[in-house]
Parts: C-alpha cells; structure tokens; sequence
C-alpha cells in the first residue's frame, strides 16, 4: 500500500441501492509530513525529475488509475 | 507535409528537463534565500540551459523574441509548429 | 513584464482522438480551482503581501500560465480531427453549437470562468490559506481526471501536473512559516 494513501470503512445500510464499497481511500501527500524542507534532500536526475514533476525524491507521490493501460513502449 | 524532426522531440526534452530543475530551484530558493548549495546549483544549470537554447535555436529557430533571441533571415519566430502543435 | 518562450513545459502527448476527456479536462482550463484561476489569483495577490514571499507568488503564478498551456495543448489534441458526429456523442454538442473546436474559458460543465473565483483578502495568512487550500484542490482534480480516463500519455502529463500542485502546497506552506517568523530570529529546520 502506498504510504501517502489512507484508508477508512464507511458504514454500509442494508437499503444502499449500489454495491457497497467497504473501504475508501484518500491521499495524504507528502507535502503534509515535510515541515519546512530541510537541505540537501536526495534529488532525481534532470531527466528523472522532468517526468517524476518534482526535483526531491521526498516529494514523488505519483496518482495512478487502476484501469490504465500501459504506456506505448512500456511492459505491464 | 513538413514535419520537425525525431532530433526536435529529443534536444527540447534535454531542455525541457534542464529548464525544470531552474523552476524547481527558483521556487525552492524563493524560500531558502540561504541555502548556498542549491544556489551553485542554480547557477550551474543556468549556463548549461544557455548552452542548450543556442544549440536548439542554431537548428530550429528563435525560442523567444521580443529580443531575447536573435532572428534570421527572413523573420523566424512566427514560423510553425508552435508548442501545442508538434 | 512577460516572456513567452516556443516550448511546453512538459512533452504532452495524447494517444487517442478522445473528445470526452478533453470535456472533462476542460475543468482544470477555466474552472474554479484551473490553472487560469491559479495563475491570476497568485499574481493579483502578489502586489499586497510581505515583500518576502512575493518571488514566490510571482514564480508560482507564472509557472502555472505553463500550465495552462499544457491543458489547452491536450484539450487541442484530443478534439483536433474529431468529426462534430464524434463531438455530440462526448456531451460537446452545446459547445460545437457556440464555439466550433475552439477553446473556451468554461469549467467542465459549461459555466463560464468568473473572476469570483478568485479570492484575494488582503491579509497574508488568509490568502496563503486560500493558495493552500487551491492546490489541494487542484490536486484532487487531477486525480479525479486520472480516474476517468485510459489514455497512458494524457495521464503522464496528467500526473507532472497533480506533482506539480503538490511541490506549490508546500512552498505556500513554507510562506506561511517565513511569515510567522518573529523579526530577527533565525529560522529552524
């Protein structure tokens, strides 16, 4: 489980008209631990940081759809 | 039908990546005024984005105008593509 | 004053003709929490806050007009060749009817971009809470448009963007402790 997801069970009614959905998650993104950012925290690569959208490695929290395809070029 | 060449995608994303640790360290030097490391760095990628935009430039015409590149003959920067359309 | 430069930000790309997701993405163009809401309210606050965060409000909003560039780039990608057939089966026929292909200021429902959007109070600590609370949210937009859509590409520029509200909470948030500051006194780590 992602470390920046949370989770919590909302109460499930016997008249609830859809298939209920026991566990909802939300995101807590690591913005909310970091305090005033400390220097010299371990970066990405030009490159790497290009497509990870931050510099930090502290930052990276990327949001994925569980019913993406993958990308062309890319296995799995 | 002209088309920009596979070489276009690769140098703009060389600068793009460059160009992108300035952004990431300006808005973190815009809270850390002291931090003399990230400020080396700062400048550091600062000369080598100046390296990239004339190599592209040299192939692929004016970046910027309003004088901040300098304009062949006749008069590049309207020409196409423009960022959206590649 | 302001320069534009003949490149995007990120290297958007789109894999599919999808005129529906360009009506969802819509909402991050001229919805409440956009980029273009984004952009303006940072840059209009700028002129009445301590002179020690307003660099970073300038930077912010600036780079969030790259932003707006990027959406527009996909929202243009996504509807280029689209026949008006494909437009009315993805909900975009009122907006054919109005505006042909053409991009407008609208949020994804249709309403028109409104400068009430755009909170400014004046006092320091309220509007960087207000610039907080605006990433958050765009945050979570970004991850409702994710949700909705498959195309690989679109959500790997999707998601520079969602990192990107994430990295400008947390400069808001060190604005706030730079302004909490007491006067001569070294900040800690």
């Amino acid at each position: 489980m992602n470390k920046f997801l949370r989770t919590y069970h909302p109460y499930v009614s016997p008249f609830d008209p859809c298939k209920p959905i026991l566990e909802k998650t939300y995101s807590t993104p690591p913005n909310l631990f970091m305090g005033f950012q400390p220097p010299n925290l371990p970066q990405f690569s030009p490159q790497e940081a290009l497509r990870a959208g931050t510099l930090w490695k502290a930052f990276y929290d990327p949001w994925f759809n569980p019913f993406e395809k993958p990308k062309r070029g890319e296995t799995s | 039908m002209k088309q920009v060449p596979p070489e276009y995608y690769q140098i703009m994303e060389q600068l793009q990546a460059v160009d992108f640790v300035l952004v990431e360290l300006s808005l973190y030097l815009d809270t850390h005024n002291d931090d003399l490391e990230a400020i080396k760095q700062f400048n550091h990628y600062a000369k080598e984005r100046k390296r990239l935009k004339k190599m592209f430039e040299s192939k692929f015409g004016p970046l910027q105008q309003f004088g901040n590149s300098y304009s062949a003959y006749p008069w590049n920067w309207d020409d196409s593509p423009w960022p959206w359309q590649v | 004053m302001w320069f534009y430069e003949k490149k995007l930000q990120y290297p958007v790309r789109v894999s599919t003709c999808n005129p529906t997701l360009a009506k969802f993405l819509i909402e991050q163009y001229g919805g409440a929490d956009g980029e273009l809401a984004a952009a303006l309210r940072y840059l209009n606050q700028r002129y009445t806050i301590p002179d020690k965060v307003i660099g970073l409000l300038t930077d912010i909003g600036t780079e969030e007009f790259a932003h707006l560039e990027m959406i527009a780039t996909m929202v243009y990608k996504l509807t280029k060749d689209a026949t008006p057939e494909q437009l009315k089966a993805a909900g975009l026929g009122d907006h054919y009817a109005d505006h042909d292909k053409a991009l407008f200021y609208h949020n994804a429902a249709g309403v028109p971009f409104t400068a009430a959007y755009i909170q400014a109070k004046g006092d320091p600590i309220a509007d960087l809470y207000e610039d907080i609370a605006a990433e958050e949210k765009a945050r979570a937009t970004y991850q409702w448009i994710i949700n909705m859509s498959d195309d690989p590409d679109l959500n790997d520029g999707l998601r520079f963007l969602r990192e990107r509200e994430i990295i400008h909470s947390q400069r808001f948030r060190e604005a706030v402790e730079i302004l909490k500051e007491e006067q001569g006194k070294k900040k800690i780590f």
